[in-house]
């Protein structure tokens, strides 16, 4: 760790037994307290080692060491290329620097060449010698290794050229893959804990919460309830005790903002904790993090750890008289948690299981004290709002959602990952601006948004522009922000049965109404899906929908029937399809497929019938073979094994 | 001397329980960092295991129980060195996977989410692996074999060890 | 505490602020059906069966863990509100053996009363159902783990004495269900057979084993008596037929009131005609045992032989 706690001179009082008050700002605009050009070289000598000036002789490689590239091999990168700068004798002018996600896992292993910002995409070991020797060293920048727009074809040369990123509004991301996540000064460097020594000594936590109030900010973490009206009930709630807890059980499949912040920016998310705690009058922080991410419950560890060294958490931060520390919990696999209530529950050390609101844990939460939960991507965008003023933020987004959203991008579309964006941005842009549009040259279908809570939206949505309330009206939620892109070849009662198969496994069985009702619903879907459907299965599943959405006992089953809902509402002709007339029209429900040969192309090879694991394919060598449905058990062997298109299913 | 090694690897576990226990004294809602704690010591949660963190927490039994079996991460059951994944999809029943099963059961001498006495393996079925062309499938950890016959089943385990 | 008035069904109800939608409905003669709900341990929430309409509030709020506003206005059985208990309903029969017959529970059954209240004849859904075998395994409570509808009131009570805590909710969403620790039989576990569980449970998944068989629950007349064998007074009730006493059940547990297996023996012996024969675990078996070991009197017993001068 470069240290934070040094003094710049004699004439410098910090000490880590007591640090200077104005430390933070002192490193990022010093010195404060005395002039000293000596000092203040020294300070730019601190800001430029971690940013170099585009004009630097030396070099700086960034390799993305998120979850995504780390198992595409950038840990082995990393070690390849210290290897090979040591070999060239470059080690001195070159730092290789680890950082977080850069939410485009698709193209890891990442790497950044600064200060050019050279992007190199899917870098492999065996690419280093030439990284090295032709870029570091010749100049020549690597061109096979730059990422190529799908759509166009195109090459972009630096990071900021990508049209991924192009298009996109990173604030809350900004330093992911741009810092090391390990190193406290990184974040420093970028003005990291300036909104904390600003709300300590410069506002009032009265002010504090306003300032969240004017920014309009909201929850992230689905349910959209505003944030500074959230902290003005924690610190209106009488008791002598309060915590905070930040949600980071994310657990919808397909989203990992919440991952990608923890693993990339750790401590934007202990300064949002920080600067709540001070506002809501809390002393205690809990961070309560799946345990499937074990990278981030590292980093988070590290980062705390960095933090309590630089006296930036712990009894009397920063001489202030405020004292706040963090724990982690880990999260032991159960998806309900991510929902507030059954949170507070497992932190308790019990089954997750939901509690009824109210009382709201701004009154009754943690160990029955006032608590105040924000999820992680809700208070990384606290510091922002501190630094920048509630006005700046209030400036993005819609009237009644502000600033920008994180969206994880995937399914059937050219580029997927994380996508930031401000809020009132169309879908269409985000699919077909940020997306690239879709996949392969198919026709889109259909976008489900917000996890497996959420909806299914059609190509009319497309041009809805996108907030709490349009979402919520259009049949789908915010919810933590999954986009899977679907096309033709999707079909949307598959998708409905898919999503359900997920929050079935996932409830926790305390209420009627989701513990039975999300089984029968499933048992239905599957049925349909199995060509087994009844034509009142559509109206039951209406009324099972309608009665455990209004009935639930929480988030989980007052959502989990959304994507059916969804579904029906824009997609009620598939149904139809399924179950009067046995037939799936995306071609997807095996059961419902007939697989046949066209004479015309077969050539009579026989692999379809070497494949065919059910002996279904019979026919001469050389002839044209022919399925016999009666005994096809629909496993697509034969279509698969075909090289000359002549198996079709319909 | 297998016995003997287990006794003292017994004592090495409850004296790492015992340093966990006194990590955790004073701690508010240590269950659940108790268990994960626990798990990583023995690989499972044993019975008696619960039922010194219920002790050690002053807490019931029953609900020591009833929180260990609402999370997915744990498992009160040793599971094996090596998890064996027999397909049963479609296109591999057809094929015959239900004597590959029977195969390797009787090999094992265990039945379906079981493990050996000497924690070898753990059986497993899994819904379809998706490699149908290859029928019948199973999977040993990350290697998928395929084209099985239950002879060959039982003898392609010889190489986990 | 401040009066709060509501309109409940059109009538308006006046009660303490802080109180339940569902008690200021009941205290107004209003019916609302629950199968969760406990008033001696509230506050759970999980059967929804309570639910009722409360324009401007979203989805249909379980009335036990609503509490009143000033000028609340709720509607205890609107379309929405009947179609959601009809479906509720519908949900748990579809995973409910339909079994009425032959069950000791018929005729004081909760679900089976709001089956029969709100027309549901049959279940609309054919799927998955529980399947675990019945627990005999002690002379004192039979459990049917497939009746249970785990509205966990058999937990609660059974939390509320300290130091019993002898079952709670084990597993997970559709495979929840009321477990000993180790998911042991009730003769294996710690249960001391006070059987508060079988007094509150609503449905037949816990029933009493010394009174199987014994009569349908119409053709028994109740008493309520003292147990007087210890300072806590708890109340049981005698079960009559034809005139004769032929079991003793314990009456619902309040606050204080543990309910205990020696108690309801005593009364047993005191009361019923023909009583059982008492059982006692010794090394993990049941075995019978006199009366004077059973109620923990043989010392007294040996005492007054001795001192009266009997043999």
């Amino acid at each position: 760790m470069k240290s934070l706690m040094d003094k710049c001179c004699e004439k410098c009082f910090h000490s880590p037994a007591s640090p200077c008050k104005d430390y933070i700002k002192c490193r990022q605009q010093g010195p404060l307290c005395h002039e000293d050009d000596n000092c203040r070289a020294k300070y730019k000598a601190f800001l430029e080692d971690i940013h170099l000036p585009a004009d630097s002789s030396k070099r700086q490689i960034l390799i993305c060491a998120g979850t995504g590239c780390t198992s595409s091999g950038s840990r082995k990168l990393v070690d390849a290329l210290v290897e090979e700068l040591k070999k060239q004798g470059l080690q001195d002018k070159v730092a290789v620097k680890i950082t977080g996600c850069h939410g485009f896992c698709e193209q890891g292993p990442l790497m950044i060449v600064e200060p050019q910002k050279i992007f190199y995409t899917r870098v492999q070991v065996e690419d280093i010698p030439e990284i090295v020797a032709g870029h570091l060293v010749g100049g020549q920048v690597v061109e096979r290794l730059l990422y190529v727009d799908p759509a166009t074809g195109e090459k972009s040369l630096t990071y900021e050229t990508v049209p991924f990123y192009a298009k996109q509004k990173r604030l809350v991301l900004a330093n992911c893959g741009h810092i090391n996540p390990e190193e406290i000064a990184d974040y420093v460097a970028n003005d990291g804990y300036l909104a904390l020594t600003k709300a300590l000594f410069e506002m009032t936590p009265e002010q504090v919460i306003e300032e969240v109030k004017i920014s309009g900010l909201r929850g992230r973490g689905g349910a959209g309830f505003p944030t500074g009206m959230k902290w003005s009930f924690v610190r209106a709630a009488e008791g002598d005790k309060k915590y905070v807890v930040c949600n980071a059980d994310e657990g919808d499949p397909g989203a990992f903002m919440d991952r990608s912040v923890l693993e990339g920016d750790p401590h934007a998310v202990l300064e949002g904790m920080l600067i709540c705690g001070y506002a809501v009058g809390a002393d205690e922080g809990y961070i309560y993090v799946r345990a499937e991410y074990p990278l981030a419950i590292h980093r988070l560890k590290v980062a705390i750890a960095q933090a309590e060294e630089c006296g930036l958490l712990g009894d009397n931060i920063l001489n202030s008289g405020f004292n706040f520390r963090i724990k982690i919990k880990a999260g032991a696999g159960a998806f309900v948690c991510g929902e507030e209530t059954a949170l507070l529950t497992s932190i308790e050390g019990n089954r997750g299981m939901p509690r009824p609101r109210p009382p709201f844990p701004a009154q009754k939460g943690l160990w029955g004290k006032p608590t105040n939960i924000n999820n992680v991507e809700t208070f990384a965008n606290v510091l922002l709002i501190i630094r920048n003023g509630g006005a700046w933020y209030a400036a993005m987004g819609t009237e009644k959602s502000k600033g920008t959203k994180i969206f994880a991008l995937t399914g059937k579309v050219n580029n997927t990952g994380l996508v930031e964006v401000p809020m009132g941005i169309t879908m269409r842009e985000i699919i077909f601006g940020v997306g690239g549009g879709i996949r392969d040259g198919k026709k889109f279908k259909a976008v489900q948004i917000g996890g497996p809570s959420g909806g299914c939206l059609p190509e009319e949505q497309l041009d809805l522009p996108i907030d709490y309330e349009s979402l919520t009206s259009a049949g789908a939620i915010m919810g933590s922000g999954g986009l899977v892109v679907m096309d033709e070849t999707t079909c949307m009662v598959d998708v409905a049965r898919f999503f359900l198969n997920f929050t079935q496994a996932e409830s926790c069985g305390k209420c009627t109404p989701c513990r039975e009702g999300t089984k029968r619903m499933l048992e239905i879907l599957t049925r349909i899906c199995e060509g087994q459907g009844k034509e009142e299965d559509i109206e039951t599943l209406e009324r099972l929908a309608r009665v455990v959405k209004s009935t639930a006992l929480c988030g989980l089953g007052q959502t989990c029937p959304n994507p059916i809902l969804s579904t029906l509402r824009y997609f009620r002709d598939e149904y139809e399809a399924h179950i009067r007339d046995k037939r799936c029209p995306a071609r997807v429900c095996q059961a419902l497929l007939v697989y046949t040969i066209n004479a015309e192309k077969c050539t009579g090879c026989g692999s379809c019938a070497r494949a065919c694991p059910a002996g279904a394919i019979s026919g001469e060598k050389k002839q044209p073979h022919v399925i016999d449905i009666s005994r096809c058990i629909k496993c697509g062997n034969c279509m698969q094994k075909c090289k000359f298109g002549a198996v079709e299913k319909a | 001397m297998s016995c003997q090694c287990e006794c003292q690897d017994e004592v090495a576990r409850k004296e790492a329980l015992e340093k966990v226990f006194e990590q955790y004294r004073g701690t508010k809602g240590a269950l659940i960092p108790l268990l994960q704690e626990a798990q990583e010591i023995y690989g499972y949660l044993p019975g008696e295991v619960m039922q010194r963190i219920a002790a050690e927490l002053k807490v019931p039994f029953s609900k020591v129980f009833g929180v260990a079996t609402f999370y997915a991460q744990f498992h009160l059951k040793p599971r094996g060195r090596n998890i064996i994944r027999v397909c049963q999809g479609t296109a591999c029943h057809v094929r015959g996977a239900a004597r590959v099963f029977e195969s390797v059961s009787e090999k094992l001498g265990v039945g379906r989410n079981e493990t050996t006495a000497d924690l070898r393996y753990t059986l497993e079925t899994v819904a379809c692996l998706g490699a149908c062309g290859l029928a019948p499938v199973m999977m040993v950890n990350d290697d998928t074999h395929g084209r099985l016959t239950p002879e060959r089943a039982a003898e392609v385990l010889e190489q986990y060890e | 505490m401040a009066n709060v008035t509501l309109t409940i069904d059109g009538q308006k109800v006046t009660v303490p602020a802080g109180t339940t939608v569902l008690d200021a409905a009941r205290s107004a003669g209003i019916f609302i059906p629950t199968l969760c709900h406990d008033p001696a341990i509230p506050g759970f929430g999980a059967c929804r069966l309570c639910i009722v309409e409360i324009p401007g509030m979203r989805n249909l709020p379980a009335s036990c863990v609503t509490t009143v506003a000033e000028g609340m206005v709720v509607h205890t059985a609107s379309e929405a509100v009947i179609e959601a208990r009809r479906t509720i309903i519908d949900l748990l029969l579809a995973n409910h053996p339909q079994d009425c017959l032959t069950c000791e529970k018929n005729g004081d059954c909760r679900l089976q009363d709001y089956a029969f209240m709100y027309g549901v004849r049959q279940t609309s859904f054919h799927g998955e159902r529980k399947n675990h075998p019945l627990d005999d395994s002690n002379p004192y409570i039979i459990r049917d783990q497939n009746k249970c509808i785990l509205c966990g009131k058999c937990v609660r009570t059974c939390q509320a004495v300290p130091g019993r805590s002898v079952i709670d909710f084990g597993y997970r969403g559709f495979n929840t269900r009321v477990v000993t620790a180790m998911d042991v039989p009730l003769g294996e576990s710690d249960c001391v057979y006070c059987a508060r569980c079988v007094a509150v449970c609503p449905v037949g998944a816990l029933t009493y084993k010394p009174m199987a068989g014994k009569g349908r629950t119409w053709e028994m007349q109740k008493k309520s008596v003292t147990c007087t064998f210890c300072e806590s007074g708890c109340t049981f009730e005698l079960n009559i037929r034809d005139g004769k006493v032929i079991g003793i059940t314990a009456k619902e547990p309040g606050p204080g009131r543990p309910l205990c297996l020696k108690g309801r023996l005593g009364l047993e012996l005191l009361y019923v005609e023909k009583p059982m024969t008492p059982m006692l675990k010794k090394d993990g078996q049941f075995v019978p045992v006199s009366w004077a070991e059973a109620l923990g009197l043989e010392g007294l017993v040996d005492r007054m032989k001795e001192v009266e001068g009997q043999p």
